[in-house]
C-alpha cells in the first residue's frame, strides 16, 4: 500500500517552513517540529522500556515514510525497529500478538487510510481481548500514523478516522495538535496499559510549535482524556481536534478584530471525551460551533451535540450548535476543490456569526 | 537481525525505486554505499552466469514451460499406524509409555463424551452454542502431548482437547460454556471460546485467522527472549484462505520465528469442501512458496501427529524458523450447533470416517495390541468419564451468573467515568424495579440491592 505517498511526503516537507505561534502559552523558549516531538517521544520511551518496539513498513532503515522514526534504527537496530513485508493486517496482527505476549509495540501505519486493511485486528482483537479474557490478557499497543487529509493525495489517502475508532469501546483515541501534546500524549499512550489509536496529521508534521521547557523533560506526560482550552473567550465556544484547532485559532483571531471573543477547546483525546471541559465552557459562553476535518454524519461534532443535549447544560445554550466539517464527499483531487472540501477559517467565521446571529 | 547484508541492500534498492524523488534518499545512499554494498558485491559470482535479480536464486532457461502443480505428486501423508492400529515401521513408534499413552487416550475419549453431553445440552436450550471435535481428537492430543506445557497456544476454536491436555478440567469447561461465576472469562465469550493465561492458551477469537499473525507476533517475542519456547497456531484449511494466513506465513518466514503452524484440514469449512477451498496441493503444498519447512500427516494417527509435532518443535528451536504441519482429518460432527451438515454431505460419507478411520478407535487398537488396554478397562473408563462429565455439567448449571458489574469492568484497565455512571444508573434502576428482573440468578446482586 505504498501507492502515491511520495507526493504526500514532498508536500509535507514543503509545509515545513510554516511556523505557528500559540498566543496563550506562557514561558516559550523552544521551537519543536511535530515530527521531532513524536520522534523524541518514541526514542525516550524505547530508551526507558526495553519492551517497546516499532513495527511497520519502512520504519527502520528508511527512517519511516514521514521520517518520524528517523535515527531510531541506527540507535536500536533490527531487534526493535522492524520493517515488515507489505501487509497492514499482517503486521498489526503481529503487533497484537506481541502485545499479548508481553511486549509494547508501536504499530506505525504509513497512513491510517491503509489501517483499514487491519481494522479487524485493531477493533476485534486489540480493543476487545482485555474484556473477553476477563481482564487477564492486556493489549498495550499504540497504533499511530498520519490521519486525515494531507495535500493532493485524493480520496483514498485523505480521510479522518477519528469518528471510526472513537465509536469503539476498548480503544482510547488521541488526536493531538501541537508538538507539546504530541510528546506528552504519545509518551502517555506508550505507557498506557490499554490499546491506543494515535491519530497524527501529515500537514502538521513539518510545523514547529513553540514548546515549553517542561515539555522537553523525559518525564513529561499529558493525561489521556483531558482537553485543553487553547484560548479563553466569552461569546462562543469552538471545539475541535488536530489540525482543526489551528483553523479555530485563525478564525478566533479574525473574529476578535470584530469584537467577538471565542473560547477554543482542543479536545486532544477523542475517547474518552472530556465532556466536563465542554460543559463548563457551554455554561460560560452559551454558544457552540464544532470544527473537524472528518465527514459530518456520525462525526465528532455529532457526538459533541448529542452529549450536550443529553446533559443539563443543554439549557445553557442560547442557539443550536452548528457543525463545521469536511464536505460529505470523497476527497477531490483538484487542489482548488480539496481546499473547499476542508473547513477553512472563513467557514468557521460564518458559522460563528450564524450562531450568534450577527452580520 | 536475521537479515543478511545482501537483503539490506536489496531492501534499500526497493526503497530507492519507490521513493526516488524523495529528498531523504540521498542520506540513505550515503549510508548504504559504505561497508554494506561492498559486502554484497562480494557475493556476486561473476564466473557463473546466473540471474542476479533481487531475491532470485534459480538458473536461466531457454525452454518455455509453465510450472504446473500437476508436475508434482502431492506431499505424502506421514503415518505411523495403519487403520488397524499396527505399527508399520517399528522405528517410528514413539513408545510413549503406558502412563502417557493412557493419558492421551483418556483425554481423547473424555473430550468425546463431553462433546456428546454439551451438544445435547445446546439442543435442549441449556447453553446457547457448541462445537464438537468428533473425529479430530487425534490432532488435539497428539500435538498437545508433544509440546511443553508453557509453549504458547493460539487456537482457532476447535481445540478444546489441547487446553484440556494442559489441565483445563471438566468443571472449567462447563463453567465457561454456562458463563457462570466460575467461568474464567466472566461469562463474556460464547461457549467453547476457552482461554487460560496460566495454561499459556490465548483466549479464542471468533474472527477467523486473526490469531495467525498474532501468533507470529508472540513467537517473535519468544525469539527475542531466546526462552526456548515455541508458539503453536492452530487453524483450519478454510481459515487458510483468509488474507491473515498469507501475512502470517510470510512474516513468520521473513522474521524467522519459532512457530508451528498446525492446520487441521478436516475436509470442510462449514459447508465448503476442500476442492472448493483450494486448487493446489493442500496447505502443506504452500509451505515451500513461503520458505517454510512443511509436512503432511495423518491427523487420525495420534502417534504420527505426536512425532511430527515433536520434530517440528525441535526444528523451531534449533533453527529458529517456522514449520507448517497439515494434519489430514475429517470433521465427523456438524460445524457447530448452528449447522446441519446433512445438507451438504452424505450420511454414508460421515459413517465411513466414523466407523473406518476414527482416531480414537485406531489408538485403542494400538493400545490393545500393546497390552495396555482391554474391554474391561474400556467399560470402566466409559462409565467413569460419563459420571465425571455429568457431575461437572450439573454443578455448572446450578451456579449463578456473574454480577452485573462485570458488564462494565475490563473494557479499560481503569473504569472510565461514563461506564461508572452507566453502572450506577443500572443499579439504581434495578433497585426500584427489581421484582421485574431475575436478580437472584446473578451473583450477590440480591444482597447489593437490598
Amino acid at each position: 500500500m505504498h501507492s502515491i505517498m511520495r507526493s504526500a511526503v514532498n508536500s509535507a516537507f514543503k509545509q515545513g517552513a510554516i511556523n505557528r505561534k500559540i498566543s496563550t502559552t506562557a514561558a516559550l523558549n523552544v521551537k519543536l517540529m511535530v515530527r521531532d516531538a513524536l520522534n523524541s517521544a518514541i526514542d525516550e520511551e524505547m530508551e526507558r522500556d526495553e519492551t517497546v518496539f516499532v513495527i511497520g513498513e519502512e520504519v527502520a532503515q528508511y527512517d519511516g515514510a514521514y521520517k518520524v522514526t528517523r535515527g531510531l534504527w541506527r540507535k536500536y537496530g533490527d531487534k526493535r525497529m522492524i520493517d515488515t513485508p507489505i501487509s497492514e493486517m499482517g503486521f498489526t496482527g503481529i503487533a497484537v500478538g506481541a502485545a499479548m505476549a508481553g511486549l509494547k509495540p508501536i504499530c506505525e501505519y504509513m497512513t491510517f487510510n491503509f489501517a483499514m486493511q487491519s481494522i479487524d485486528q485493531i477493533i476485534n482483537s486489540a480493543g476487545k481481548t482485555f474484556y473477553m479474557s476477563a481482564g487477564s490478557v492486556a493489549v498495550p499497543i499504540v497504533f499511530r500514523g498520519p490521519n486525515g487529509a494531507a495535500a493532493g493525495v485524493a480520496a483514498q489517502h485523505s480521510q479522518c478516522y477519528g469518528a471510526w475508532y472513537t465509536h469503539c469501546p476498548g480503544l482510547k483515541v488521541i488526536s493531538p495538535y501541537s508538538s507539546e501534546e504530541c510528546r506528552g500524549l504519545l509518551k502517555a499512550a506508550i505507557r498506557d496499559p490499554d490499546p491506543v489509536v494515535f491519530l497524527e496529521n501529515e500537514i502538521l508534521y513539518g510545523i514547529a510549535f513553540e514548546t515549553s521547557e517542561e515539555a522537553m523533560s523525559k518525564d513529561f506526560l499529558l493525561p489521556i482524556g483531558k482537553a485543553k482550552i487553547e484560548k479563553s473567550g466569552d461569546h462562543i465556544t469552538l471545539i475541535s481536534h488536530s489540525k482543526g484547532v489551528g483553523t479555530c485559532l485563525d478564525a478566533a483571531s479574525e473574529l476578535a478584530k470584530e469584537g467577538i471573543s471565542c473560547e477554543v477547546i482542543n479536545l486532544r483525546t477523542l475517547r474518552p471525551m472530556d465532556v466536563e471541559t465542554i460543559f463548563k465552557s457551554v455554561m460560560k459562553t452559551n454558544h457552540v460551533v464544532s470544527v473537524e476535518q472528518g465527514w459530518p454524519q456520525c462525526g465528532i461534532g455529532s457526538e459533541i451535540c448529542a452529549r450536550i443535549m443529553e446533559s443539563p447544560v443543554f439549557d445553557y445554550l442560547d442557539a443550536p450548535v452548528i457543525r463545521v466539517t469536511g464536505a460529505d464527499v470523497p476527497m477531490p483531487y483538484a487542489s482548488s476543490l480539496e481546499a473547499l472540501a476542508l473547513p477553512r477559517a472563513q467557514d468557521v467565521i460564518l458559522a460563528v456569526k450564524k450562531v450568534l446571529n450577527v452580520q | 537481525m536475521f537479515k543478511s547484508c545482501l537483503f539490506r541492500v536489496l531492501s534499500f534498492q526497493r526503497s530507492f525505486r519507490l521513493l526516488a524523488n524523495d529528498r531523504y534518499v540521498r542520506p540513505s545512499i550515503a549510508r548504504c554505499s559504505s561497508s554494506k554494498l561492498s559486502t554484497s558485491e562480494a557475493k556476486v559470482n561473476t564466473n557463473n552466469d546466473r540471474p542476479q535479480f533481487p531475491g532470485s536464486r534459480s538458473e536461466w532457461t531457454q525452454k518455455l514451460a509453465f510450472t504446473r502443480n500437476t508436475d508434482y505428486d502431492g506431499i505424502p501423508v506421514y503415518r505411523v499406524m495403519n487403520r488397524d492400529g499396527s505399527i508399520i515401521d517399528e522405528s517410528q513408534d514413539p513408545n510413549l509409555g503406558e502412563a502417557k499413552i493412557t493419558k492421551i487416550y483418556k483425554g481423547m475419549t473424555l473430550l468425546n463424551t463431553m462433546d456428546r453431553v454439551l451438544y445435547e445440552s445446546q439442543r435442549q436450550g441449556r447453553i446457547s452454542f457448541y462445537m464438537t471435535s468428533f473425529g479430530e481428537e487425534g490432532t488435539h492430543f497428539g500435538s498437545a502431548a508433544a509440546l511443553n506445557d508453557d509453549d504458547l497456544v493460539f487456537g482457532q476454536y476447535r481445540e478444546g482437547g489441547v487446553i484440556m491436555w494442559r489441565g483445563f478440567n471438566l468443571q472449567q469447561v462447563m463453567d465457561q460454556c454456562y458463563g457462570n461465576i466460575d467461568g474464567n472469562d466472566k461469562g463474556r465469550q460464547m461457549p467453547v471460546h476457552y482461554g487460560d493465561k496460566n495454561l499459556h492458551f490465548v483466549t479464542i477469537s471468533s474472527t477467523l485467522a486473526t490469531q495467525m499473525p498474532q501468533a507470529v507476533g508472540a513467537a517473535y517475542h519468544f525469539k527475542r527472549q531466546a526462552n526456548g519456547k515455541v508458539v503453536i497456531c492452530y487453524f483450519g484449511e478454510g481459515a487458510s484462505s483468509e488474507g491473515d494466513a498469507h501475512a502470517a506465513l510470510n512474516f513468520a518466514a521473513t522474521l524467522d520465528c519459532p512457530i508451528i503452524f498446525f492446520c487441521r484440514n478436516n475436509g470442510y469449512a462449514i459447508s465448503t469442501p476442500t476442492h472448493e477451498q483450494y486448487r493446489g496441493d493442500g496447505i502443506a503444498g504452500r509451505g515451500s512458496g513461503y520458505g517454510i519447512a512443511s509436512i503432511r500427516v495423518d491427523g487420525n494417527d495420534t502417534l504420527a501427529v505426536y512425532n511430527v509435532t515433536a520434530a517440528a518443535r525441535n526444528y523451531c528451536i534449533e533453527e529458529s524458523k517456522p514449520v507448517l504441519i497439515e494434519a489430514m482429518t475429517y470433521r465427523i460432527g456438524h460445524h457447530s450447533t448452528s449447522d446441519d451438515s446433512s445438507a451438504y454431505r452424505s450420511v454414508d460419507e460421515v459413517r465411513y470416517w466414523h466407523q473406518q478411520d476414527h482416531p480414537i478407535s485406531r489408538l485403542r487398537k494400538y493400545m490393545e495390541l500393546k497390552g495396555l488396554w482391554d474391554d474391561a478397562k474400556e467399560k470402566e473408563w466409559k462409565e467413569e468419564s460419563r459420571r465425571q462429565v455429568l457431575q461437572a455439567f450439573v454443578a455448572a448449571e446450578k451456579k449463578p451468573k456473574p454480577n452485573v458489574i462485570e458488564m462494565f469492568t475490563d473494557v479499560y484497565n481503569e473504569m472510565p467515568d461514563n461506564l461508572r455512571s452507566q453502572y450506577n444508573d443500572l443499579k439504581a434502576h434495578l433497585k426500584v424495579y427489581k421484582e421485574h428482573y431475575p436478580i437472584k440468578n446473578f451473583n450477590e446482586l440480591t444482597e447489593e440491592l437490598c
